[in-house]
């Protein structure tokens, strides 16, 4: 397998508590890659440090054979790997189409002294990030609420926001934050059906931490299963739902069922 | 008769919103034409010295404005108002530079100083970074105190007044000394410099660095994600606050003709964060409306005497409690503009 992204004996302890402990997975391209795990398992730990919010204490996370654990968020962003945030994190007050435009930032080409000034290269990159808003505002088919204000959304919508915002930054891989999260079976559906055409007509890879475990099943090519930090298994859905080191995490503790 | 010139500046942010062009000359009428007609016809020649003020305090209330706009509490203008205000003293007395000269160079100094202090201490969020902030002016009334360029308690004093201005044999601004009526120059330097400033914050403001600049106030994390570098948008607004605090100082000193440790305290911190308030934090011209009511406002009440700072502060609270977004707040009502 051709690796777009490595994660590499990746460990983060915070004090005495270890968060990670030794996680190892290969992404491909364009695959569509599920981390699950009990809650407190260390899933968003794991993303925050692919994101570079958080540099991991031992271990490395290598993007197209570049090492970007350790890196600040915004340049792993520039490098093409971007996170949507748990909590539904929006520009809270400008609209939709504002929120899309902003997050256009890492291409564009002026600089800021040129924007103050109103270059034409300012003008030419504001005209593109309008029209690439646009049509990131069509894919998700959030048009009728181009000019709403973000505060006034709902949470559906809030979600597909997010994952605008996610777009503009136009990335290579996105990792997606508990997508499904407070979402009824309709909704997940849509939503599962919009990951899909993020891969497959946007040619994304797609990294996912999830805990509805009906979509995990649906749309992951393979899925990764952590409890207490460490990596437990590793598969396709099928041999995941098999493994019994995933049934007994899962079974040990109340609230979260597999759900075949 | 005094209603008139207080109300001048509501009228025009009020045209503002859909003819631009027409409420910015009106502004401009007004600023530079009917308010010195106005005094000299009034006989208020006083009012020049408080207009002044408002122009240079609104100057700096401009740069803490900036910093409210990327989402810090910024209580310490004072610090950088104190310091430019001394660059300009002390190159003019000790080194002869030209007024002029020391106008940008004591904005500059400021701003450089604020990048070493910005990056760390604008790692701090909320009331945390308002804390170090409003430290700040008192740190720099003490390294005023203990330095032995800025003289100390004693100040400095006896600052020449600004010379004369010329570029290749060319007059532009006469030396202020001759002239028959420095005030209304000083009036009109402070006025010109304000609407410059302005004119800076809103193309600021309207421009893509405005844009990132309110997605660092919504939500830093976000902003960070989406590939700004939030460290360095932070240091540049803090910078340009700063440079905006030290320019404000410097044309202190001009009209003061001195500068002493306790020229800019703590007080004056605390009140450019209320113009900003009282303005509006929504609105680039928030800190102006700000500034000239409550400067102003605090000028007029002096007739009511012993009951001055009581009507002040009551007002204070009514419209903090009635207009919690600002007295521009108003113009929301009708469709308002930024």
């Amino acid at each position: 397998m051709n690796a777009i992204l490595q994660v590499k004996n990746v460990t983060k302890r915070y004090g005495g508590l270890t968060a990670n402990n030794d996680i190892s997975f290969d992404v491909a391209p364009q695959e569509i890659l599920s981390v699950i795990g009990p809650n407190g398992a260390g899933k968003s730990t794991l993303f925050k440090q692919i994101a570079g919010f958080v540099t991991p204490t031992t271990g490395e996370v290598i993007y197209k054979g570049t090492k970007i654990s350790g890196l600040p968020p915004h340049k792993v962003a520039r490098l093409g790997v971007v996170r949507t945030f748990q909590e539904t994190t929006i520009f809270k007050s400008m609209t939709v189409r504002e929120n899309v435009i902003v997050s256009h930032h890492l291409r564009s080409k002026a600089s800021l002294l040129g924007f103050f000034f109103g270059s034409s290269q300012a003008k030419a990159d504001e005209a593109e990030f309008g029209k690439s808003a646009d049509d990131i505002i069509d894919f998700l088919g959030l048009q009728a609420i181009r000019d709403e204000m973000a505060s006034n959304l709902p949470q559906g919508h809030l979600r597909a926001l997010g994952m605008a915002i996610g777009l503009a930054t136009h990335p290579e891989i996105i990792l997606l934050d508990e997508p499904f999260a407070g979402m009824n079976h309709d909704e997940t559906m849509r939503m599962v059906a919009l990951v899909r055409r993020l891969r497959d007509e946007r040619g994304l890879t797609v990294l996912l931490v999830e805990h509805d475990m009906p979509a995990v099943m649906k749309i992951s090519d393979r899925i990764v299963c952590i409890n207490f930090g460490e990596k437990i298994a590793e598969g396709t859905p099928a041999e995941i739902q098999a493994n019994p080191r995933v049934i007994e995490a899962y079974l040990g503790s109340e609230d979260a069922a597999i759900g075949m | 008769m005094t209603d008139q010139t207080q109300a001048a500046p509501v009228a025009e942010s009020r045209v503002l919103s859909t003819p631009r062009l027409l409420g910015i000359g009106v502004f401009l009428l007004v600023v530079f034409v009917l308010v010195p007609v106005f005094i000299s016809l009034s006989g208020r020649w006083d009012f020049y010295y408080t207009l002044t003020s408002v122009a240079l305090l609104s100057v700096a209330a401009a740069g803490v404005w900036l910093t409210f706009y990327i989402g810090r509490i910024n209580i310490g203008q004072g610090a950088y108002a104190l310091m430019g205000g001394y660059v300009s003293a002390v190159l003019m007395t000790q080194y002869g530079v030209s007024f002029w000269l020391t106008l940008p160079l004591a904005g500059i100094f400021c701003a450089v100083v604020s990048v070493g202090i910005g990056l760390p201490i604008l790692r701090l969020r909320g009331v945390y970074f308002a804390m170090v902030t409003l430290v700040l002016t008192e740190v720099a009334r003490l390294t005023a105190l203990a330095l032995p360029i800025t003289n100390g308690a004693k100040g400095i004093t006896s600052i020449p007044l600004p010379g004369e201005l010329s570029i290749f044999g060319l007059t532009i601004i006469p030396d202020f000394a001759t002239l028959a009526n420095p005030k209304l120059a000083f009036y009109l330097m402070a006025a010109l410099l304000m609407v410059l400033t302005y004119l800076v914050l809103w193309r600021i403001v309207n421009s893509r660095l405005g844009h990132l600049c309110r997605s660092l106030q919504q939500n830093e994390e976000l902003s960070a994600s989406i590939g700004v570098n939030t460290a360095m948008l932070r240091v540049l607004a803090y910078a340009i606050s700063s440079f905006f605090g030290g320019l404000a100082g410097a044309i202190f000193v001009a009209i003061s003709q001195s500068i002493y440790p306790s020229s800019f305290v703590v007080q004056d911190s605390v009140n450019f964060m209320l113009y900003c308030f009282l303005g509006g934090l929504g609105y680039v011209f928030g800190p102006m409306l700000g500034t000239l009511l409550l400067y102003f406002g605090w000028d007029l009440l002096s007739i009511a005497k012993q009951y001055q700072l009581l009507i002040y502060s009551g007002a204070l609270i009514a419209l903090m409690l009635i207009l919690p977004n600002g007295v521009l707040s108003l113009l929301d009502k009708k469709g308002g503009s930024k």
